[in-house]
């Protein structure tokens, strides 16, 4: 019995409540330190990642052709121009609070601007970079 | 405590259920809006033709150069949603490559705008509605609310 209702506990508990931006990167760091054993989360490799030119597209040759320099400022869409919010939690709260829609957009845009899927070290320095007060610059 | 151990089954597998369920109509309209309108403006459902609609859902890992995929789920959910509410097929809001700038009702309707203002840097692109139709994130397409933005004047 003990045994079932841990089990059902366990499955209504599937959907990704709702988390902070430091948890989510350690979360990306633990996945990282599975093959970089001693692997931690980096502010400053996120930094330099966000700002690096990958140049693989020439529509976005860097996250910050989307993003800008700065996190906390919004966005414009390098293609549509749409207006996109700030990327830093200072800036704006909802950022890095839903596992599931980092891993969407993490899909995407690394996709988009690396040419490949990024790494669980990658995603965990970037969203370190965002949740430190550098990214809330 | 059979019959316990039945309704905690039951239970369990109910929730489970809720969660593997397609979304219902209200929730595929707001699955829309959020996925459809992340990059882009949402564009509404009557400026295609179901089949168009259909066409692009089904092929969305190769969506105008970008990778818009999404779960199974959500895409059947939002794919019925827009086919519910297209346009009507009658070649107006048809185009070969799925580009709404590209169906005859659209070249229509705006065969007022000259080059120019679709290469003013405050437009860019024909995909960026929002640069004259002030009230695109609204769902407002009236010629009330347009704004031709015109850069040589700074206005």
């Amino acid at each position: 019995m003990k045994t079932f209702g841990a089990i059902l506990l366990a499955v209504c508990s599937l959907p990704a409540v709702a988390q902070t931006p430091s948890e989510i990167s350690a979360a990306y760091a633990e996945q990282a330190a599975t093959s970089q054993p001693g692997f931690s989360a980096s502010a400053d490799h996120g930094r330099a990642f966000f700002l690096k030119k990958w140049n693989v597209t020439e529509k976005m040759p860097s996250c910050t052709a989307c993003h800008t320099e700065r996190p906390s400022a919004a966005g414009v869409h390098a293609v549509t121009s749409k207006p996109i919010k700030p990327l830093s939690p200072a800036a704006n709260p909802q950022r890095f609070s839903s596992p599931a829609k980092v891993e969407k957009w993490f899909r995407r845009n690394c996709n988009d601007v690396l040419g490949r899927e990024c790494t669980p070290g990658e995603k965990a320095d970037f969203v370190q970079y965002l949740a430190s007060s550098g990214g809330a610059q | 405590m059979k019959s316990h151990r039945l309704l905690a089954a039951l239970l369990g597998l109910a929730s489970i259920a809720a969660y593997a369920a397609a979304p219902p109509a209200a929730d595929a309209g707001a699955a829309w809006k959020e996925e459809c309108g992340s990059c882009h403006v949402a564009y509404p459902p009557r400026l295609l033709n179901a089949p168009g609609w259909q066409r692009l859902m089904q092929g969305l890992e190769r969506h105008f150069g970008a990778n818009a995929q999404l779960d199974a789920q959500t895409t059947a959910s939002i794919s019925a949603w827009l086919q519910s509410r297209a346009a009507r097929s009658d070649g107006r809001h048809d185009a070969a490559s799925l580009r709404i700038s590209e169906t005859p009702w659209f070249v229509r309707k705006h065969r007022e705008v000259s080059a120019a203002n679709w290469r003013d840097p405050q437009v860019k692109s024909a995909a960026n509605c929002g640069a004259c139709h002030r009230g695109a994130e609204r769902g407002n397409f009236e010629e009330d609310e347009v704004m031709v933005p015109d850069s040589r004047s700074n206005r």
